[in-house]
């Protein structure tokens, strides 16, 4: 009887604290989810689209921009992660996802500077009206999505951070993407499928 | 010191009276150097106090009968700046129902001296202050709450009995409302 009390308690208070839960929280992808594919406007003025890359296995998607501190901490460290997975098969595709009318640093012309400045090689894209980021469940920059081109479609397999050390790249100890993309090329699971990590809000 | 800022005005006042080139551009460093040691006081009352998780999450879990807000937030965040005189007007409002704000400052370490003290000081922040330094994010975070996905502004009110948790910016009201359910 007790343990049935308990069960009911235990019960009781997940479904408390899950109805409390932001209802923002809830929406987006999980890992293992399908995503849709999108459609969006490169710094070249072309669009870009996941079903354009051909040759990929997967993609590392990369919700960052200009203006946030913690995105601008690992902006080279987005680049290394282009530059070591792109011919391996899983490019990084970089989404801007702000409000450009709050954050005008984060505009498509200061998006072109920047990438100028920084010699990105992977696309950097425009979220125009704000409606690819909800569909991920996006709530910050930067924000890392793994996903795996499967028969079914891009399935996600890692949801968080790049790494455990935003303050200095030297001092990493946990390289959660990198690990990530190494499992999926080597047939592996991936073993640690979301992280958290602090990040800015995206401004609406 | 006071003798020494004296001192210092008594400098510019003579440069003042002296109209060669030399020593106008004497008068303008003196002025700097007033100014830099205006500052320098202003900065050093400031003793931050800088924690890791182990040592900040004492502050989030205090037992005594009073209602805690603790806020999370950085100068580089312009949402958090915005609502940052919300949080001082609760602080000064409600600090007879039993009250007490805690700003947790996620300033990178290098702009402690740089950003984080002189905005202290312009804006002569008076609730409580607290640097968290701990780069272990993803092992924090989830403590703090288990639905914080590491956005901020972020927010949790809580006392000895219940605690909620905010991932958003608040207006003076909506934070003022949320409060009053803890006191009513």
């Amino acid at each position: 009887m007790k343990k049935v009390l308990k069960l009911m308690l235990l019960t009781t208070v997940v479904f408390g604290i899950w109805s409390f839960t932001n209802v923002e929280n809830d929406k987006g992808y999980k890992v293992g989810d399908v995503v849709a594919d999108f459609k969006l406007q490169n710094i070249d003025g072309r669009t870009v689209s996941m079903s354009d890359f051909d040759d990929a296995k997967g993609f590392i998607i990369t919700f960052t921009c200009n203006t946030c501190p913690y995105a601008v901490a690992y902006e080279d460290r987005i680049e290394a992660l282009n530059k070591m997975y792109a011919e391996k098969g899983y490019p990084v595709i970089a989404i801007m996802p702000n409000n450009v009318k709050v954050k005008p640093g984060d505009s498509m012309e200061a998006m072109k500077e920047r990438a100028m400045e920084k010699g990105f090689t992977f696309p950097y894209l425009m979220d125009e009206g704000q409606r690819v980021y909800p569909q991920f469940g996006a709530t910050k920059t930067p924000h890392i999505y793994v996903v795996q081109k499967t028969k079914k479609g891009n399935v996600v397999k890692y949801i968080g951070a790049i790494d455990d050390n935003y303050q200095n790249a030297e001092e990493v100890k946990k390289k959660y993407v990198e690990d990530a993309v190494n499992a999926l090329l080597n047939g592996k699971e991936v073993e640690v499928t979301e992280t958290k990590a602090i990040g800015c809000t995206i401004k609406v | 010191m006071m003798r020494y800022v004296l001192l210092l005005f008594v400098l510019i006042f003579a440069c003042k009276q002296n109209t060669s080139q030399e020593d106008v551009k004497l008068e303008t460093e003196t002025v700097a150097n007033v100014q830099d040691a205006n500052q320098d006081i202003n900065l050093k009352d400031i003793d931050l106090k800088v924690y890791n998780f182990n040592e900040l999450e004492p502050l989030l879990n205090k037992t005594e009968d009073k209602i805690y807000v603790v806020n999370f937030w950085a100068t580089w965040c312009a949402p958090c700046v915005k609502e940052l005189p919300y949080f001082e007007a609760l602080n000064e409002n409600y600090k007879n129902k039993n009250v007490e704000v805690l700003l947790v400052s996620l300033d990178f370490p290098k702009q402690y001296d740089t950003k984080l003290k002189p905005f202290i000081a312009k804006h002569k922040l008076k609730s409580e202050i607290v640097v968290l330094n701990d780069v272990d994010a993803n092992t924090w975070i989830p403590k703090v709450d288990k639905e914080w996905t590491g956005a901020i502004p972020a927010t949790i009110i809580y006392n000895k009995n219940k605690r909620v948790f905010f991932e958003k910016s608040f207006t003076l009201e909506e934070l003022e409302l949320e409060v009053d359910k803890f006191i009513n």
